[in-house]
């Protein structure tokens, strides 16, 4: 196995990446609880993303960990979690965005940084925009949903060095926003770097 | 016995004989004669009434205001949603928000739908079922054929995604347009591991829900059967589309006011419109 790319996300910035098939991704979150939000797209053809609602449906579960499988809106499988040191992700939460902000904590929040700001500007790069924009994964955050529906994002379960592996199950084109939220524990209040290899 | 059509006018006139054919699924045009309406539904403030059996769709823009009722008529419909701003289909229902937002994801009575710009597309001002479902989104045609042996939009059995396309690519939208849906009157709820617990007999005959736009909204609405639905038959029995007129929401207005939350989605909403 040899690495291919590797490279430090920086706290509160986008990235992306082709990963090919056969290959795998391993982001690791360096200083602990910090959400790496995620997109995946179909590389060849981007209308085929990946599907909150399908891989739940799929495997019967919200929560994501090793063996689920990553499923896109046709169906079909994108990437594997093959390792996983943290123990469960959230794929219900969705992506903060100044907008969504304004009404989880008031109308302050409209200028501060959010991840879908990473999530258009970094599809930007690749022709892609907001209509691309749909459901995500959150790497490292957790979201429980109570018996009477109850759901928040609440303290992690992450810590230093935890890290997930990806394989590709298809020339993914994996879209990474390393969560900038201050208002919420989905980064201990304090966003990190995150680190991103690539094998094969 | 076959009928001689032979001609154009044989043909015409064969066409013609069809007129004023009744069947249980199929639109009111002119939605003024509408029949067995709800007591508190007033003929004169009708503006859509269609009724979709298995498999099918409709789609229509609804100006802000207005009530859309969805109405369970045998209790074993599965309805598909989509919602969009109409006026600037970008925005659209955003589940996530929907269910982050209101800290809450199982919908109901005085429960918002909230776009990915931090407004709200629709308030649900009635619910008499009360399971519904966020979580498990649309059929697709993959998943159809493994359960039905064929799941392609031209087969007995076509999936809730490619009705949503179809329907969207009429409105000049296509595939990038189909987000996370809702589906009403089959409730999916979570156990404490993480588990989607599909409540196979969530609807009963009569249950309604009924919606208030608060944009201008495009409404897609298919009626397919749940993704979970362990059945290996195709059932979704008919569902009655019902809009009528209605006023924007004032300010007084008790789910506008019923969270801080809510109160910002709806102070966006009222700033959007001004």
């Amino acid at each position: 196995m040899k690495t291919v790319y590797e490279f430090t996300i920086p706290a509160r910035a986008p990235w992306s990446r082709l990963v090919k098939a056969g290959q795998t991704l391993r982001i690791i979150d360096l200083q602990g609880n910090q959400a790496v939000d995620c997109l995946l797209y179909n590389a060849l053809d981007a209308t085929e993303r990946y599907s909150a609602q399908d891989t739940i449906a799929r495997q019967g579960n919200i929560f994501l960990t090793t063996g689920t499988n990553l499923i896109s809106n046709e169906g079909n499988v994108m990437m594997q979690i093959i390792a996983d040191t943290c123990g469960r992700h959230d794929t219900i939460g969705g992506a903060c965005s100044c907008e969504s902000n304004t009404l989880r904590y008031g109308h302050h929040t409209k200028h501060q940084h959010a991840c879908v700001e990473n999530f258009v500007y970094e599809l930007g790069q690749h022709d892609l925009g907001k209509r691309d924009t749909v459901s995500n994964i959150n790497w490292f955050m957790n979201v429980p949903v109570e018996a009477d529906g109850a759901l928040g994002i609440v303290d992690g379960i992450s810590a230093p060095g935890k890290y997930i592996d990806l394989q590709a199950e298809m020339d993914t084109l994996v879209v990474i926003s390393n969560c900038p939220q201050i208002n919420n524990p989905c980064n201990g209040f304090n966003p990190t770097p995150v680190r991103v290899i690539i094998t094969e | 016995m076959a009928v001689d059509l032979s001609d154009p006018y044989k043909a015409r006139a064969h066409a013609r004989s069809k007129h004023g054919t009744v069947i249980g699924a199929m639109p009111t045009i002119p939605v003024s004669g509408a029949k067995n309406l709800p007591l508190d539904v007033v003929a004169a403030d009708l503006l859509w009434d269609e009724t979709i059996g298995a498999g099918e769709y409709c789609s229509r823009v609804l100006r802000r205001g207005s009530r859309l009722r969805l109405i369970n008529l045998n209790g074993d419909g599965c309805v598909n949603f989509l919602v969009f701003n109409a006026d600037h289909p970008v925005e659209r229902l955003n589940i996530a928000d929907t269910v982050k937002v209101q800290w809450n994801a199982y919908l109901s009575e005085g429960k918002l739908l909230l776009s990915d710009m931090g407004r709200v597309l629709m308030s649900m001002t009635r619910d008499t079922c009360g399971q519904h479902d966020t979580f498990c989104g649309a059929s697709n045609e993959k998943s159809n054929r493994q359960k039905y042996g064929s799941g392609e939009n031209h087969s007995p059995h076509p999936s809730g995604r490619d009705r949503f396309l179809i329907a969207l690519l009429k409105h000049g939208l296509g595939k990038k347009d189909i987000a996370p849906n809702v589906n009403f009157f089959k409730g999916v709820k979570i156990d404490p591991a993480g588990n989607t617990i599909f409540n196979a007999s969530s609807g009963k005959p009569g249950d309604l829900i009924e919606l208030r736009a608060e944009m201008n909204v495009l409404v897609v609405i298919a009626n397919t059967p749940h993704v979970l639905d362990p059945r290996t038959t195709y059932v979704a029995t008919d569902v009655r589309v019902l809009a009528r007129r209605g006023t924007v929401t004032p300010q007084t207005d008790s789910i506008r006011n019923a969270s801080p939350e809510n109160q910002r989605a709806f102070e966006n909403t009222e700033d959007y419109y001004l």
